[in-house]
């Protein structure tokens, strides 16, 4: 027989317990937090007795209280007991349901993937005449030395097109719902305004952080260039080596705050370069598909493979591409932040 | 190769195009633009089936310099133009008809980003209509997700937030498993463009392989894009999403989003799978049986609801139910009612959004159906168009609801085992329908005497007053030329397609036979 | 079965994930864990596909020494389709984060049934 633990409260599983069942957080006492919000069937209890008191239960503690002037309603009590366990069966069956799902769909799927061809082996179906096409004509096709990238920015560039709106309209969004119209007269808008100041927990001049950017970010933002320019002769491209860019704006902007930033990044230099960006890329695309489709000569020069300034539309859609992933991943964060850039 | 080719590509390109310059210019030319985008593709589309039904043959249009295994390709047929031409009307038709709430509900400088989600949403559809590449599939599947949800929670109001992340959080589970039977698929065939993807399916097919990643696949897809297109057990984020949309939106993400869905699926049948195999795995009675559910429960759901616009949403279920009731039965013939449905619904659906909003402005803007009533004398033509809807998606002769419930009623006699469930569950479905469209339309055209009796009772009565007659007030200048003109030109639409329906059926037909 | 699956660990992990993300995406309450089930989920595929185009013991696809055998390097194929799957889910992971911090400034709750239930109350009243 295990023996009872005087303190179990405090033990690590007793606290595990409470944290998988989304009751406590884990880092509770370890960290200064905010209180968590009371538990749902409290709060039930809370409404129903609304009506009756305006005094509002806080805790556990006060819940007592509640209960017993629930117990001048008897026939509410019984009811909201009743709900209670319900809720309680409710919840276990969910979980039990869940866990059933999960393990029936992971189940279909390894039964699947145990017919599927081997890992790692060259006479799979998908090893098949288009990637050794892209693989031996590429660099005479594309004129990119990375394969991959000849094949995302050549052979299959609509996909790309496709996928750099996806992050247009992905901001777009977040723009919508995130950005607060300065202007805007409306309450709500005020108070969020005067939300998105409140810096209260944020670090104001860090010397240290101020130092380490100084340093970092130039060096941040060349790697970036470098990553970009070199898209199509080593691992990299538009998307990665935009992440990096934006990450380090993202730096630049913690470390100085907004009003730095917005001396040479405001939300009007957003939109100009995203919107060039995007309309260069369109236009040379169309172009290229339009040629291609018609069987016409695109007459772009390929260059000499390993060049720097080579294969054709590739290095230019890999700035743009690089540009509007620097931009967007900068206006996410800025619009997270703040609500505004 | 003649320059009419080409245009299936200048539409994508155009609507998207549209769409980023609109994120620097003001609303008004937004607006003038996405207008323009939507007209300009629409004539190409109709350029696009004219050639199409000329010539008698599909082709396929290289997206760049390398031919069908290695590059990108877009393809176009009968089927293809006939869908992109009505989606590109139905959604013109939406634009102009919810114009005036669209800039009461978006905020001043936000409603650019609305046209851009427009123009975005019109692009992915035609997109997901033209292509031949699975790839491009999903990412204009995200596009189109990404911009549906934009248009329902640049409300910014009420349950719009609430709305739009239920509906993101289906769409992503129907994108998961889209993108994971997409990978599946690419790893047993090796391609990842349609048509030599169907090759190594039939070559596979023949090879007695991977018979079981193919039927996983074919549920991992069909599944997916069903929940992405609100098929019944998974229709929960529907009601809301209708529901609380701008009207625009509402029609928009009703009439064309889950019919593109709808589309994509057909088309993944026919050019990917094989309808043989698709027949032979039986996955065709799931659709049926949840297609059946689907009808009955949308429309049992629809009964019991107040709201109209939430109402008219769950009709909405239960129309998706008879489209893949229609798919499920697994003939010839049954597909060809369910893309014939697709199109009526798309019409009658949109046409019951914008009308609803016409009736909405001359009611005071209550939820409750019942506030509604009088309506169609406040507002004549709104009215004859919410009842000529309410009537089509009954199934009254002369609409193109009619014609559709005839295709599935004798597309179900053609398949013996599925006859007397589908007719049977067709005829209740068809009694339900009739039971709350009629019973909004009674409302619409009933006196006021009858309101005033019954709401002597409720505590708000004279406030409730105010607010009608102002609303009245309101409504007059409501009277505005372009809801006006959306809504006899969905009228005129659906008379199109119920009365002139054989043409379209050949067309379909046709446009089938060139899937194949 | 088994021993295939212990063979092909990459895809077996990939699909596990894969699972736990669906459900997780689907039956958690919370907003935030249903945005991480939605990586885990896309994260797992990006798995699938990177593990499907690997062949053993061959280069990246990227030229070197000017070699252009196909048998030299892996399959390039689904390294571009996972480039391209992983902007798509950047977007659509940004754009439900910010979905959550507007229901959170609204209702003051990440739970998706308290958030549904206030709602409703608050549209009664």
């Amino acid at each position: 027989m295990s023996r009872k633990r005087e303190n179990y409260e405090k033990s690590f599983l007793f606290r595990l317990k409470r944290w998988m069942d989304g009751e406590v957080d884990l880092l509770e006492n370890g960290m200064e937090t905010v209180p968590l919000p009371k538990r749902r069937r409290y709060q039930e209890v809370e409404e129903k007795l609304s009506s009756k008191s305006e005094k509002s239960a806080s805790g556990r503690g006060e819940l007592s209280s509640d209960r017993e002037e629930l117990l001048s309603g008897g026939k509410k009590r019984f009811s909201a007991d009743a709900e209670e366990k319900a809720l309680r069966i409710y919840r276990r069956i969910y979980q039990v349901m869940s866990v059933v799902l999960c393990l029936s769909i992971i189940f279909v799927l390894l039964w699947t993937i145990a017919y599927l061809p081997v890992f790692g082996n060259a006479g799979n179906p998908d090893n098949n005449e288009v990637s050794a096409r892209y693989i031996e004509k590429g660099l005479q096709e594309t004129g990119a030395v990375n394969i991959v990238t000849g094949m995302i920015l050549d052979y299959r560039a609509f996909d790309t097109f496709g996928e750099s709106c996806v992050l247009f309209i992905g901001s777009c969004c977040v723009m919508v719902l995130l950005k607060i119209e300065k202007g805007s007269k409306s309450k709500k808008n005020q108070e969020r305004l005067a939300k998105s100041q409140d810096r209260l927990y944020e670090p104001k001049n860090d010397v240290i952080l101020q130092k380490c950017a100084c340093v970092l970010v130039p060096v941040i933002l060349l790697f970036g260039i470098y990553i970009v320019l070199n898209g199509h002769l080593s691992p990299g491209g538009g998307f990665s080596g935009g992440a990096v860019i934006g990450s380090g704006l993202i730096l630049y902007l913690n470390a100085f705050g907004f009003e730095k930033t917005e001396r040479l990044f405001t939300e009007k230099t957003y939109r100009r370069i995203t919107v060039s960006a995007l309309t260069f890329y369109c236009l040379a695309k169309s172009y290229s598909f339009f040629t291609g489709a018609n069987h016409l000569e695109s007459g772009i020069p390929l260059g000499a493979p390993g060049d720097i300034i080579s294969s054709g539309l590739i290095l230019p859609l890999n700035i743009c591409v690089g540009l509007v992933v620097a931009c967007t991943m900068y206006a996410f964060y800025a619009l997270f932040r703040k609500g505004g850039m | 190769m003649s320059f009419v080719q080409n245009l299936p590509f200048f539409s994508i390109i155009i609507a998207m195009f549209s769409g980023i310059l609109s994120s620097v210019i003001s609303g008004k030319k937004a607006r003038n633009l996405s207008l323009f985008a939507i007209v300009v593709t629409t004539l190409m589309s109709g350029a696009v089936l004219a050639y199409c039904m000329r010539t008698g043959e599909s082709y396929t249009y290289m997206m760049g310099h390398f031919p069908a295994p290695w590059g990108n390709e877009i393809r176009a047929g009968v089927l293809e133009g006939l869908t992109a031409l009505l989606f590109g009307v139905v959604m013109l038709l939406a634009v102009i008809g919810g114009m005036h709430h669209t800039f009461r509900d978006v905020e001043e400088g936000k409603i650019n980003q609305f046209f851009i989600m427009i123009d975005l949403m019109l692009s992915s559809l035609l997109a997901l209509i033209y292509t031949n590449d699975l790839f491009t599939a999903y990412v204009f599947i995200e596009i189109n997700t990404i911009a549906g949800c934009g248009l329902i929670m640049i409300r910014q109001k009420g349950h719009s937030f609430t709305a739009a992340i239920r509906y993101m959080i289906m769409s992503q589970l129907g994108s998961g498993l889209f993108l994971i039977g997409l990978s599946l698929l690419y790893d047993v065939t090796g391609h990842l463009l349609m048509s030599p993807a169907k090759e190594a399916v039939a070559a596979i097919e023949s090879a007695g392989n991977y018979e079981i990643p193919m039927l996983v696949i074919l549920a991992l897809i069909s599944v997916g894009l069903a929940i992405k297109s609100g098929l019944y057990p998974f229709h929960s984020w529907i009601p809301d999403t209708y529901g609380y949309a701008t009207p625009t939106a509402s029609a928009i993400l009703s009439g064309l989003v889950s019919k593109g869905y709808i589309f994509l699926l057909i088309k993944i049948f026919y050019r990917v799978l094989g309808m043989e195999t698709v027949l032979a795995s039986r996955i065709v009675n799931v659709l049926f049986v949840f297609g059946l559910a689907g009808m009955i429960m949308g429309s049992v759901h629809a009964i019991f609801e107040k709201d109209t616009r939430r109402m008219i949403a769950y009709s909405s279920v239960a129309q998706i139910g008879y489209i893949y009731m229609g798919i499920g039965l697994g003939t010839r013939e049954g597909m060809i009612a369910a893309i014939f449905h697709v199109f009526a619904h798309s019409a009658t659906k949109a046409l019951l959004f914008i009308s609803a909003v016409g009736l909405y402005e001359v009611s005071g803007g209550k939820k409750d159906y019942r506030s509604l009533r009088g309506a169609g004398y406040r507002n004549p033509l709104a009215g004859i168009g919410f009842a000529a809807g309410s009537l089509s998606m009954v199934g009254f002769p002369m609409l193109s609801g009619f014609i559709s419930k005839l295709l599935f009623a004798t597309s179900a006699l053609q398949s013996p085992r599925k006859m007397m469930v589908t007719l049977l569950v067709l005829a209740i479905s068809t009694v339900l329908n009739a039971v709350y469209f009629l019973r909004l339309v009674i409302t619409l055209y009933s006196t006021r005497k009858s309101d005033e009796a019954q709401s002597s009772g409720e505590v708000q009565s004279s406030d409730h007053a105010g607010t009608v007659k102002s609303g009245v007030q309101e409504g007059v200048a409501a009277q505005r030329w372009n809801l006006k003109i959306s809504v006899a030109c969905y009228i005129i639409l659906n008379l199109i397609l119920g009365l002139g329906s054989q043409p379209i059926i050949d067309a379909i037909a046709r446009g089938l036979e060139m899937f194949g | 079965m088994a021993d295939f699956l212990f063979n092909n660990i990459e895809e077996t992990v990939s699909v596990i994930l894969f699972g736990i993300g669906f459900t997780m995406l689907l039956l958690q309450q919370n907003l935030i864990k249903k945005i991480m089930g939605m990586n885990i989920m896309d994260t797992a595929v990006y798995l699938f596909l990177a593990a499907k185009g690997y062949i053993y013991g061959k280069m990246v696809p990227i030229v070197t020494d000017g070699v252009l055998e196909a048998s030299a390097y892996i399959n390039p194929v689904p390294s571009g389709l996972v480039l391209t799957g992983i902007v798509v889910s950047v977007s659509t992971t940004a754009l439900m984060l910010a979905l959550t911090i507007r229901l959170y400034e609204r209702y003051h709750s990440l739970n998706l049934d308290e958030i549904l239930m206030r709602a409703k109350k608050e549209e009664k009243s």
